[in-house]
């Protein structure tokens, strides 16, 4: 089978654009949490969210002017503009140009959301049920469906080969990069743009998550403290918007052309809970098999792992299902590795969760220090290994297990190990 | 210039994105303004919420330039 690596990196989330800024702000144990301010949340029961900050590039904030004309913004729902912005920053870095028919023809996109263009429909909905079909958008379906973000980045960068979006709730951005580092090994392509994006914080979507009695509400007064994985405190997870997007490659190709680096992608597995539609199997079965089939598919046994970046939403059930199922998987080495939920600082991206954290743990792997889980002040019981609390921690990184697990009992884990 | 002539072509920079200058009476949307076929729709719905007329689909199709649009609007308007 043909070998995968990481050559390019893209981030936009609370805390700001670009990969700098992010790891920066995680180093400096920040919270992108806030209270919602730009739109009314008085009949909501949660009021804060992980929201992209939008000011001045310098800053290392969003200006969609850096990234889409203010024409092509009418096209795109937030979640496509920040799923491009992510993979412009991940070409970039990449250096990867498809300047000639065959290396367009190799390159592909694989950029998924869980949800796609909420806001962009509730917005849609409203115009066609006042009695105003007719003054609906043409630009409707396009700015809302989930695989334009693919759409957009191919037709920008010229890149023809293999255009395909994931759809698994909070999954979709480990799958996505899964998938597309199998459309690699199988020689589909050379080079795959892949990710996820989500822009999900509009009114419509945190009334839904409310509904289904999922996110925090204790702590709209003080936000950062919100996301709290493992904690005692925790009351449920905070939603994130934003995008990761990674640019993989083959290995040769990427020796060949003298890219840089991150990583090489050696194991990916998937399983479902075949359970609930929202909840998580008891048992921790599904998210066991996972992490068992990605170890499978990587030649490695769970001693090989230093860090897990965990699901880890801060839910009451969820986060302690996962962490029983790291226990039973790695048995004594679970003692040994240091575990930590990124979701503490930026909320849960859901559909982009999976590549931002993807990304974070590929960074654990080249900085040597793994970032920390925010506000676990006072960890449930059971919850004795090393879950990096509060600051983030020095340590040798070879190699890295991410997971994510979605609404519909849908479960991915990507391993990722140093180049040497 | 007509006052419906300063509006169409406010409408036309605001929606393409394209300088003022270029925005001469005779421009072609798609040909010389770099419109695809669904900003055309959008255009033709900026003109029937800002003059409160309809513009009918095959009407529509006539209005390709912005004296098209202009000359359109104020037939409907005379």
């Amino acid at each position: 089978m043909r070998r995968v690596v990481v050559t390019g990196m893209g981030m936009v989330s609370s805390l700001g654009v670009g990969i700098k800024t992010n790891w920066d702000g995680l180093m400096a144990s920040q919270s992108g949490i806030r209270k919602i301010e730009n739109f009314d949340v008085t009949d909501l029961p949660a009021k804060i969210g992980g929201q992209v900050p939008e000011g001045p590039t310098e800053e290392g904030k969003f200006n969609a002017d850096d990234w889409v004309t203010p024409k092509d913004r009418r096209r795109m729902d937030d979640f496509i503009v920040y799923g491009l912005a992510a993979a412009e920053q991940a070409v970039q870095d990449s250096g990867w140009v498809a300047d000639e028919d065959e290396k367009a023809w190799r390159t592909g996109v694989l950029i998924g959301s869980g949800i796609g263009g909420l806001s962009e429909i509730s917005g849609g909905a409203i115009t066609v049920n006042e009695g105003r079909a007719r003054r609906l958008s043409p630009f409707f379906i396009p700015a809302s469906l989930i695989n334009l973000v693919s759409g957009h980045v191919s037709i920008r960068n010229g890149f023809k080969g293999p255009n395909h979006a994931v759809v698994t709730a909070c999954s979709t951005g480990a799958h996505a990069i899964g998938d597309a580092a199998r459309i690699i090994m199988w020689d589909d392509a050379d080079v795959m743009v892949a990710g996820g994006a989500e822009a999900a914080i509009c009114p419509l979507g945190v009334a839904g998550f409310c509904a289904a009695r999922a996110l925090s509400t204790g702590f709209n007064d003080t936000p950062e403290r919100a996301s709290r994985p493992w904690d005692k405190d925790r009351d449920g997870f905070v939603m994130g918007d934003g995008a990761g997007v990674v640019v993989l490659e083959e290995l040769e190709h990427a020796k060949k052309r003298g890219a840089k680096i991150y990583g090489e992608i050696v194991g990916y597995g998937m399983s479902g809970d075949a359970h609930h539609i929202t909840a998580p199997a008891e048992d921790g079965n599904g998210g066991y098999r996972c992490m068992q089939a990605a170890l499978k598919r990587a030649g490695m046994n769970p001693e090989d792992i230093d860090y897990v970046n965990a699901h880890g939403t801060s839910t009451p059930l969820g986060d302690e299902i996962e962490l029983g199922a790291v226990k039973r998987l790695f048995g004594d080495h679970a003692y040994n590795i240091s575990m930590s939920s990124t979701k503490s600082a930026i909320g849960h991206l859901l559909g982009a969760a999976g590549a931002v954290e993807a990304i974070f743990s590929i960074l654990a792997m080249n900085t040597g220090v793994v970032p920390p889980t925010l506000n676990l002040e006072n960890p449930s019981d059971g919850c004795d290994i090393d879950l990096v609390p509060m600051t983030p921690k020095e340590r040798k990184v070879r190699t890295v297990l991410s997971n994510s697990f979605g609404f519909g009992g849908t479960n991915a884990s990507l391993v990722f190990k140093a180049f040497e | 210039m007509s006052d419906v002539a300063d509006r169409v072509k406010k409408i036309v920079i605001e929606h393409l994105g394209v300088d003022e200058d270029k925005v001469v009476e005779n421009a072609n949307f798609i040909e010389d303004l770099g419109a695809d076929s669904l900003d055309t729709v959008e255009l033709v719905m900026a003109f029937e919420e800002e003059f409160g007329c309809e513009i009918p689909d095959d009407a529509a199709e006539n209005i390709s330039t912005i004296k098209n649009a202009i000359d359109f609007i104020e037939s409907q308007q005379g």
